[in-house]
């Protein structure tokens, strides 16, 4: 099978890959670049599992075509962490229990994470609009609201 | 054995679609069909410069077929339209999902097509032809060709509503959409997942030829079912459809149309 | 931010307060795994070489299977194996027959026909899931559609198509004698003529899908040993790694199951589909198999919580008291039984909900249709039943003119009330419920309702059981030859039962030792008629390990079958030094009780 080079910058690490005809970047940042903290839920647009950033901008990987990438950059929830510092987010998701299953975290920081880069401040109904395309089926969304914008209040040095 | 062809422009792209190749837009339809092992194509045709420019033009606006949903959303001169893009998917979707795709999303799908349809917008192919969008819609299964762009012209001031009706809240796929541009005269009332594709109500329409007033109203939701054909789905039964678009419709109608 | 409200001023006397987290803030243990995406759900382990395997499936509710071509699909890129029911060894089983109840009665695999829109009739095993989604579209199926029925009371009716030859009625079989489990407690007709009012009223509640994010799906591979792994997010791992063995005929000693993390289950993991088609694939291809749903198959054929239709009948007097209720329930299995039958026993032991009513019967059918099949999902059996209980507890206040809390509170179980399956009530909240939901609603009840509790006023006449009418209507057969007369309970009486009679308890499956001693033939999957071998009582010395290298054609269709085991000596069976036990031991308790309870 004819394979396609794809190169990005796969959270600040430069990555090569030969990718399938068709193939999701999902699968190719799963079982290519070995990164696996992105999760698969649907494959069509409804959960917001796989939710990565494409240059800083919030994207469904399952529905990107990998070629697409191209001396792009893709940031993942294992990017997220500074070495052993969390970042803000994880730490509040964390104390606000903010995850039950775990299956959707990974979607929902990066969807947070996008959101805070571009509105440092959001209301609270921002920040449920930021994360109405991500689904949870175990905890509720109050706590993972919460858990943003007490993340939100940190990173801008106010008190929660 | 599925393949993948880019071209640098969108001219080029077009003579390589067919019956067996689809054109990847945001890839929210074709990359959904491709993850499921969609049969009816084996070639995705890319090109490798979109056009996502969104601004005014000799006959008033235009919109780029490659501008994403939150493109529209960051568009001032559109605003009558943001209401209609906040209503698509979440904020990751709208960063896919085009305006060109929009035009192909089958039910349930569709609420922008629905909203262009109101507006009387016009198609312009990659080879420069144009046409009426209903006339795409009613070919789109078969024709021939990409869209470049929409072009439509700016309604007055609040003549514009949409309204989508969705079982999740705070939004969903719609089990309807209505868009209504009030104008004199020449109303326009479209519903989307009442028929195949979006669809005009001629019922609707001409109820309201003459106004909106109490009684064009009852007129317009009395009427408005005439010549659409709603189908069942997993979202709802075209009984439901048919029960509650009237009363969508004077919500619509009565108070603005909120979301 | 929601917030939880401890009332610890009910019930203060009977409880030890000394918890230590329940209340407080607490930080999850797994939660580190979770946010910075390193918990290892079972698709995050990476084999090389691993291939993808794809179901072919029905699009009838309902057909016969002429023949089934898989050349065209067998010769397509990337394939490396397709298979069918005859791949699998023992293509029929039962969930619940790992525990001995119900009959076998699914296949992993159609083979004579489909049951339901989605059943499995064939796979494909190919290098990538795309390459395998093709050749599942190019396995043609000729298939001859039969009539379907997809209502749980058109399935029971005399003309309705077979849908599952194990169950020719269209019903699981109760007890070997009833087509529906019966509730028989008191005498609802005698009481029915007396009360004041009579009201009846039926509730339909729809299939619901568990739709946990992460999809049903498990990897398995070969490994050393001739064992084989399977990682799966299985909610029930001992159930399906059982299930595994027998439907591929299979020690369980040679299946390594590691599960665990599941990504939202609801029940919708336990029905154990994944596990055997995975493991199968690895022990036909020997290589690692992932075998996973996509979010549409999730939703077509993972297992919902069954539809249910409920029709109940209150005999209530003027002042509100109910001194009746009859239900009739039909539990829509789908194509097979799967957990429905049991959550019908559990649902009946529940009727008629938290209250203390002194004449109650009940009929309640677990039907087979044209469905997809019904499993588990948060409180099965009890959910739908109490949705239309509460639903009528309202109708009854409206017909009664009362103030429907008031006339919960009145009818409420309290603690020593007789239960209409013969166990005393214990533990009774449903006052103090009422009461606090009254308050938080802002929802004015009178000041005797406010003043009742669960502990008062129970017990008594009301731990009496009652006389109670029988009859033989329903047994089994009976309703497709037409000689029922209806679904309801029925009407004329044949037997009584002496107050006071509490009937013997009965399990699916007798206990194996009074003292739950682990029986040694019992551990592991029994292999054909050989039983498994018990451990050895004293070590063996070291063997000549057994060559069991896969077969070099990977389109060997019959696993290998494990080393001969050594039968035990019969005159010494295992014995443990010590009787296994589990549960706390206290005196006058029993041990399988766990933890405190209110006394």
């Amino acid at each position: 099978m004819a394979k396609t080079p794809v190169t990005f910058t796969l959270n600040d690490a430069e990555t090569a890959l030969f990718v399938d005809p068709g193939a999701n970047l999902n699968e190719v940042l799963r079982r290519g670049a070995g990164d696996l903290t992105t999760k698969h839920g649907c494959g069509q647009g409804t959960c917001g599992a796989c939710t990565v950033l494409i240059d800083g901008v919030p994207h469904l990987s399952c529905l990107t075509l990998a070629e697409t990438v191209e001396r792009r950059r893709i940031d993942t929830a294992g990017g997220l962490a500074g070495g052993p510092n969390l970042h803000a987010l994880q730490t509040a998701f964390m104390e606000g229990f903010a995850a039950q299953c775990g299956f959707c975290t990974a979607g929902m920081l990066m969807a947070a994470k996008g959101l805070l880069d571009a509105n440092p401040n959001p209301t609270r109904d921002e920040v449920a609009e930021a994360i109405s395309g991500n689904l949870c089926r175990c905890t509720g969304y109050e706590p993972i609201i919460d858990a943003i914008l007490t993340a939100a209040a940190r990173m801008q040095g106010r008190a929660v | 054995m599925l393949s993948v062809e880019t071209f640098p422009t969108l001219q080029e792209a077009a003579g390589a679609v067919g019956p067996r190749a689809k054109f990847l837009g945001g890839g929210t339809l074709v990359m959904r069909a491709v993850s499921y092992g969609d049969q009816s194509f084996e070639k995705i045709v890319r090109a490798k410069t979109v056009d996502r420019a969104i601004g005014s033009h000799a006959a008033g606006l235009r919109v780029g077929a490659g501008a994403t949903m939150a493109d529209v959303l960051a568009a001032r001169d559109l605003e009558f339209l943001h209401p209609v893009a906040r209503a698509i998917g979440g904020p990751a979707i709208r960063n896919m999902a085009t305006v060109g795709g929009n035009l192909f999303a089958p039910n349930p799908y569709g609420d922008f097509a629905a909203a262009l349809l109101a507006l009387d917008a016009s198609v312009e192919m990659a080879d420069g032809r144009t046409m009426p969008l209903a006339d795409l819609l009613a070919t789109r299964d078969h024709v021939t060709g990409l869209v470049a762009g929409v072009v439509f012209q700016r309604p007055e001031s609040s003549a514009f509503r949409f309204r989508k009706i969705s079982r999740v809240k705070p939004k969903g796929v719609p089990v309807i959409s209505i868009a209504v541009h009030l104008k004199r005269g020449d109303p326009r009332v479209v519903f989307g997942n009442m028929a195949p594709v979006p669809a005009r109500s001629v019922g609707a329409e001409r109820a309201l030829a003459n106004g909106s007033d109490g009684a064009a109203i009852d007129a317009a939701c009395a009427a408005c079912l005439e010549g659409l054909a709603p189908e069942d789905d997993a979202l709802a039964t075209e009984w439901y459809r048919r029960e509650v678009a009237p009363i969508h419709l004077r919500r619509l109608l009565e108070d603005g149309g909120q979301i | 931010m929601s917030s939880i409200e401890f009332r610890k001023d009910l019930f203060a006397d009977e409880r030890d307060d000394t918890l230590k987290e329940i209340g407080k803030p607490t930080i999850r243990q797994d939660i580190l795994g979770h946010v910075t995406g390193r918990t290892p759900f079972y698709d995050d382990h990476q084999f090389e070489g691993m291939l993808h395997m794809r179901a072919v499936r029905s699009p009838h509710h309902h057909a016969q299977i002429r023949s089934i071509d898989t050349s065209a699909a067998e010769n397509m890129p990337g394939v490396r194996r397709v298979a069918t029911a005859k791949d699998v060894p023992v293509n029929l089983n039962t969930l619940l027959s790992l525990i001995n109840f119900g009959r076998d009665d699914e296949p992993l695999c159609a083979h004579d026909k489909v049951r339901y829109m989605g059943e499995t009739v064939a796979w494909v095993i190919a290098d990538t899931e795309r390459q395998a989604r093709d050749a599942c579209a190019a396995v043609r199926v000729d298939y001859s559609v039969l009539p379907h029925v997809l209502d749980v009371e058109e399935a029971i009716a005399p003309s309705a198509p077979v849908v599952n030859e194990v169950y020719p009625n269209n019903t699981f079989d109760y007890h070997e004698k009833y087509d529906h489990q019966k509730l028989r407690f008191g005498d609802v007709n005698a009481a029915f003529a007396k009360a004041d009012h009579v009201i009846e009223a039926e509730y339909q509640m729809s299939p619901i899908e568990q739709a946990p994010i992460e999809t049903c799906g498990a990897i398995a591979a070969p490994e050393t040993n001739d064992r084989f792994v399977c990682h799966t997010n299985t909610q029930a791992l001992f159930f399906s790694l059982g299930t595994t063995a027998k439907l591929l005929d299979m020690a369980s000693s040679r299946l390594h199951f590691i599960g665990g993390t599941a990504g939202g289950g609801f029940g919708g993991k336990v029905d154990s589909i994944v596990e055997p088609t995975a493991v199968l694939g690895a022990v036909l291809t020997g290589r690692p198999v992932r075998f996973a749903w996509d979010r549409e198959e999730e939703m077509q054929v993972g297992a919902p919580r069954g539809g249910e239709r409920w029709r109940i009948k209150d005999g209530v007097m003027a002042d509100g008291r109910i001194v009746a209720r009859e239900f009739t329930g039909f539990f829509d299995s789908g194509a097979y039984m799967r957990l429905s039958p049991y959550a019908i026993v559990k649902c009946t032991g529940h009727l008629p909900g938290p209250y203390s009513i002194p004449n109650v019967a009940s009929n309640v059918y677990c039907v087979v249709t044209n469905r997809t099949p019904a499993t588990a999902m948060r409180g099965f059996g009890i959910t739908a039943a109490d949705f239309a209980i509460e639903c009528h507890m309202d109708r009854v206040a409206e017909a009664v003119g009362m103030n429907p809390v008031e006339l919960r509170i009145l009818n409420a179980y309290r603690d020593g009330d007789m239960k209409a399956h013969r166990r005393l009530a214990k533990n009774t909240a449903l006052i103090e419920c009422c009461q606090v939901a009254a308050g938080k609603a802002k929802w004015a009840i009178s000041t005797d309702a406010a003043a009742q509790s669960s502990k008062v006023g129970g017990g008594g006449e009301r731990a009496a059981i009652p006389e109670s009418v029988t009859d033989e209507e329903g047994r089994i057969g009976t309703r497709r030859a037409g000689q029922t007369q209806g679904a309801a309970p029925a009407t004329n009486s044949t037997g009584r039962v002496a107050a006071g009679t509490a009937g013997a308890a009965t399990s699916g499956a007798p206990v194996q030792n009074s003292d739950m001693e682990i029986d040694a033939e019992r551990i592991g999957h029994r292999m054909g008629s050989t039983p498994v071998s018990a451990p050895p009582v004293a070590p063996s010395p070291p063997v000549a390990p057994t060559p069991q290298a896969p077969a070099p054609n990977p389109a060997a269709s019959v696993p290998t079958p494990p080393a001969t085991p050594t039968p035990p000596p019969a005159s010494e069976p295992y014995q443990p030094e010590k009787p296994f036990s589990r549960g706390v031991n206290r005196p006058g308790a029993s041990r399988f009780t766990s933890g405190f309870r209110r006394r």
